[in-house]
Formats: structure tokens, sequence, C-alpha cells
């Protein structure tokens, strides 16, 4: 088992991930949080992030949130790479809103 | 027959991102029992269900829900819900049947909050293995995996949810059960409709983003099989979202987890019983959490930002 180092920017936070782990679920066994945990499972795409330096397998992640473009540009869903040197990463998540807790937000479109 | 028009959920088509891996996970880990194959999809049901299936897999790419169905009573129903929507200004089709193995034609229309909706009348009766006449009580597939007894209910995230509200309740016969306010006391975060005794067979969050999955819930029989639930999905290296735990609304047991496509999931449990002519039960925004998650008393940062 090979062990990387996994830099997440812009924070800098750096975590140790085995080649066995994904880069999500290695971050949070470390109890680091530099990227947005949801599905860990390649189809929610909250973990989205570009790969700035670095190489890794992937598994197959859903085309809603990563595109071809997006796959020849290094963007990826952690929790769906498998590191084979140290990576460096920035946090990169899909454009999503939240419904908020009050109505304005509900019924336009500012929230 | 005191149950009439729509009966409950009948099926749901789930997207998901491997078909193989997918149909290991829902054997072998949920513990449904696989009833067919098509081309791109795979069939499922709970050990106790008796038509032919509730839950489709489809090869797809992506997660998310194709469309949801309910089984109503007989064709006429079908017929007469169908003209019902159609007065009311919806576009409906039909799907001709056998689309769906064992299954006849279904009634679709797409809801305000982007979601498809299907109504159909006609499913094979495949039987839940153990027969009419002196039948026991349980057989092995009620013990493989989690086992759940049957698909219950989902959770969708879309807008309009007061127009859905009044489609399922004016045209399709369902009613509120309970329901979250938004600051302004007047405005719905969520809904909880029924067309059963059950606490929901439907529920809506309010969310910008059209026709979206929270989750799909699947019932289990006792808070013991939820905890067991719960060690399965260790055992199995699964994603445990929330619990075991228990919710404000509905009171029911609950595990939110996902599958390996990403889709969330629910092992959920109990739930009182509910009844047309009931109060709805108002939880206000200031205890929204208490609402959704009874023990921790706080929103997750999942639940309302990580769907598919
Ligand atoms: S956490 Fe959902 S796609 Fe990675
Ligand atoms: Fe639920």
């Amino acid at each position: 088992m090979a062990v990387h180092t996994i830099t997440v920017e812009p924070t800098g936070q750096q975590f140790l991930c085995p080649d066995t782990k994904n880069v999500l679920v290695a971050m949070e066994y470390l109890g680091c949080d530099g990227i947005q945990v949801g599905c860990r499972n390649g189809g929610c795409g909250v973990c989205r992030v570009q790969v700035l330096a670095g190489t890794y397998t992937a598994k197959k992640m859903s085309k809603a949130h990563v595109d071809e473009a997006d796959l020849a540009a290094g963007v990826v869903l952690s929790c769906r790479i498998f590191p084979t040197s140290d990576l460096t990463v920035r946090v990169c998540p899909k454009p999503t809103v939240e419904p908020a807790l009050h109505p304005t937000a509900s019924a336009g479109n500012d929230g | 027959m005191a149950i009439t028009g729509v009966l409950r959920p009948g099926h749901m088509q789930l997207k998901v991102l491997d078909l193989d891996e997918a149909v290991e996970f829902y054997s072998n880990v949920v513990g449904l029992v696989q009833t067919g194959r098509d081309a791109t999809r795979a069939y499922f049901k709970g050990w106790d269900e008796r038509d032919h299936h509730s839950l489709i897999l489809r090869d797809a790419g992506e997660a998310g829900m194709d469309f949801y169905g309910f089984k109503v009573a007989d064709d006429a129903t079908l017929a007469t819900l169908e003209a019902d929507l159609k007065n009311y200004g919806v576009t409906t089709e039909r799907v001709p049947a056998g689309d769906l193995l064992e299954t006849g034609e279904r009634v679709r229309f797409q809801i305000p909050s982007g979601h498809l909706i299907e109504l159909s009348s006609q499913k094979t009766d495949v039987g839940n293995g153990m027969g009419y006449i002196n039948p026991p009580p349980w057989n092995e597939a009620a013990e493989r995996g989690i086992a759940p007894i049957r698909m219950d209910h989902a959770l969708l995230y879309g807008p309009d949810i007061e127009k859905v509200q009044a489609l399922f309740v004016d045209v399709l016969g369902f009613y509120l059960v309970e329901h979250i306010l938004l600051e302004d006391g007047k405005t719905d975060l969520a809904i909880w409709l029924s067309c059963s005794t059950k606490a929901h067979d439907i529920a809506l969050v309010r969310n910008e983003e059209p026709g979206k999955l929270h989750h799909t819930a699947f019932l289990l029989d006792s808070w013991e099989k939820v905890l067991r639930a719960a060690d399965l999905m260790s055992m199995n290296r699964v994603t445990i979202d929330m619990g075991p735990t228990r919710h404000g609304v509905t009171r029911g047991t609950t595990i939110y987890a996902f599958d390996n496509s990403g889709n969330r999931f629910e092992t959920f449990c109990g739930g009182y019983q509910s009844y047309p002519d009931w109060e709805p039960l108002t939880w206000t925004w200031d205890e929204v959490g208490p609402a959704v998650f009874y023990h921790d008393r706080k929103l997750n940062p999942a639940f309302l930002g990580v769907y598919t």
C-alpha cells in the first residue's frame, strides 16, 4: 500500500491518503474537512475538485456533475479518485442553491 | 373497500452509475429480491411485496430519479384519474403496457416540482413466495441483507410544493399529515402527504432546483431491525448519512444512507397511523432540527444540500 499526501487549495490543508482509499474518505478518516462531503459515491457532486498536480485513477462519476470537458481539465469527484502520486486539488463545487429557511429565498431567485 | 383511488407507491425508477454494481448492492446489501431484467434495467421488490417490482434501476451514468409511480385500484380508477388530471390542466401521456416488465399502461405526468409521476392499475401479482393458503409468516428472503418489507415512500426536492400539494389533494385524493413552516408562518418548507393510513406516501421539500430526489425509503418492522441495518451498512462499508435516529415528523425511526451511485435511501420503521380527517401536525421553522432529526435537534449539512 502506497501512501500519498493530498493538499487541498485554497486552505492548504494536507492529509495522507493510501492508494486503497478515495481522496474524500481519506480526508474524513483523518478528521479533515477541506472538501464538502455528500454521498461519497460519485452521485451528488458536492465533493467536486480540480486536480492541479499529480496522478490518480478514477471510478465512474455522475455525468451530471463531471462532463468530458471537466475530465479533460482534471475536474473530478474526489470521492471517486484514488491517488497514484501526491496530489494538489482545488475545491470546485458545482453551483448549487440550497433552500433557505426564510420565505424570500423560497419565493425568488435570491437565495 | 375503504381504501380506494390511489392505493400506494407502486414503483420508482432510479438512475445508477453502474448497473451491475447497483444490482449487487440492492440484492446483497439492501436485500431486495430481483425479479427481472431488460436491456437497460433491473427490477426488484421487497420480500413481502406481491406485485412484480417496486424498485427499477436504470443504467444512466448519473444518479437521481426517472419517475415515481403509484398503484391505483383498477382500470376504471386509472381512466377517471387521468380525466381528472386533464380537467385540472395537467398534461398526461400513456406509456404502453409492457414498457416496464409485467406492468400495464401507465399514465404519466409532470408535477410543478419538476418530477415525473405515474399512475398504473396493472402489475403482475408474483406473490411473496409464501402462497395464499396457510402461509408461513416469513421466509429466508426476509433475513437476507437488510431485507426491507417493501418500498415505503419517497422525499422529493423541487419548487412550487404548494402546487404539488394542491394537485395531490384535489385530484389524487391525498391528505396533508404534517408540514414544516418557513419563517413567515405561512409558506411551507416541507410537506408530508398520505393516500392511506401511513404517515406519508410522498413528501416534498422546497428547493430551487427542480426534479431532485432526496431519498427513497424502505420499510423495516422494528427498531431492532433498524440497528441490524446499521450493522450491515458498516460491515459492507455503506456510507451512512444520518442515524440510526428518530424523525420528529412521523415519529419514524430511521437511517439515511447512500447507495453505490450516491442516491440516498432510508431504512424506515414505524411512523404513526394517520387518517384523512385528522388535523395536520405543524412544525415551526425554529424547530426544524427536531422535526427532521429528533435526537440531534439540528439539521446536518447534507440534509438540504446533498441530493441527486
Ligand atoms: S460526495 Fe457525492 S459525489 Fe462525491
Ligand atoms: Fe423518509
